[in-house]
């Protein structure tokens, strides 16, 4: 299991913009590095992050060779109810590690 | 211009001092009122990611480090906190003054070295290997317990050997390209190597998160990368050499506020 950090307001009101800030422990190899032994690393890196809000798909991205170890996303989004996001990292070698933070709304 | 006057003072220094050797040694080493935490040398971007826990990458190994001083280990089937009870209370301070003198061992050991010796002694469980999540994660997660705090060198006399080879080595040429570390650390921080701005050297926020290696690593990890910057052989990980520099990079630190986990380009 990855080490992740994720940040959510635990109170919000509704109709209130709030950020949401994910860190998740991945090394995100690009598959164009050779390692110590020469022979090329294979490519193992995240390939979809997903949050859903009380079962919605309020946000998604897909993610590339390009980007960083450890890949930190953050995105916003308005409040409506008391409830649950669920967050999903997807990737390469059956990579799937799902996460949860509660947000109460009044 | 700048280039050529820090060396030129510290000829200056040495000639006021009669061609003393002691005093050449005392003239190159930085004025307190000088010193700056490599943090100070960085740009906004990777400053804010340093000081935001919730951007800081350091923090998923201290997140390992705490599951890892709470889990019990080896045969004696126990754990850090059993005997250390909360990090916050106990640990706090001690990286701030390590490395220490091990009289079991009769040498300087620092705080990687303690946490092996602890596994091996009161855990009765093999060693963590060098640079692993586990060994930077649960050295993080101690060093961590004394951010902001001053640095404080342990006055152990029994250290002071030790310490003195730390700046002999930090004084010594060596490698192909036959540079010392005090060369560019005491004499050229601040102005450029390529493009990236040459610090102090203050071992002020280790282990560090460091954006070339996408990947916590500890002093030892960074020495070797300035061992084979200027060509020369590294020592093998764990070796003595590399705590006596750190015992020499400490005292020379002196006052400083720790910072683990710092982020480093």
């Amino acid at each position: 299991m990855a080490r992740v950090l994720i940040t959510v307001p635990e109170h919000a009101k509704p109709g209130e913009v709030i950020e949401i800030k994910t860190l998740i422990s991945h090394p995100m190899e690009t598959g164009y590095r050779a390692g110590a032994d020469g022979r090329p690393l294979p490519r193992d890196i995240i390939r979809r992050f997903t949050c859903s809000y009380n079962g919605v798909e309020i946000f998604r991205a897909d993610l590339f060779p390009a980007m960083s170890a450890n890949p930190f996303i953050a995105f916003s989004t308005v409040v409506t109810e008391t409830g649950t996001l669920t967050f999903t990292w997807q990737g390469d070698n059956g990579f799937n590690q799902t996460e949860t933070a509660t947000i109460t709304v009044s | 211009m700048m280039i050529v006057m820090r060396p030129l003072r510290r000829w200056l220094g040495v000639l006021a001092a009669g061609g003393l050797l002691f005093a050449a040694a005392a003239a190159g080493e930085m004025p307190r009122e000088e010193r700056r935490s490599g943090f100070d040398f960085m740009s906004d971007a990777t400053k804010a990611m340093q000081r935001d826990d919730t951007l800081n990458p350091g923090m998923l190994w201290l997140l390992e480090g705490e599951a890892l001083w709470r889990r019990k280990a080896g045969s004696a089937n126990r754990s850090c906190a059993d005997c250390h009870g909360e990090a916050a209370a106990s640990m706090r301070g001690v990286a701030a003054r390590y490395p220490t003198y091990d009289i079991r061992e009769a040498r300087a050991i620092d705080l990687q070295g303690r946490v092996n010796a602890c596994r091996v002694r009161h855990q009765d469980a093999p060693p963590f290997g060098h640079e692993t999540p586990e060994l930077l994660g649960l050295v993080a997660y101690v060093a961590n317990q004394s951010r902001g705090m001053a640095i404080a060198p342990d006055s152990d006399e029994r250290l002071a050997p030790f310490r003195e080879n730390g700046r002999r080595l930090f004084n010594e040429r060596l490698g192909q390209l036959h540079f010392s570390c005090a060369q560019c650390h005491d004499d050229l921080w601040g102005e450029r190597l390529g493009g990236s701005v040459i610090p102090q050297a203050h071992p002020t926020g280790y282990p560090i998160y460091r954006l070339e290696w996408q990947a916590m690593g500890s002093l030892q990890r960074r020495l070797r990368n300035c061992l084979t910057g200027v060509r020369a052989e590294p020592y093998a990980y764990g070796a003595q050499e590399y705590i006596d520099l750190e015992l020499y990079l400490m005292e020379r630190a002196r006052g400083l506020a720790l910072e683990t986990p710092a982020v480093r380009p």
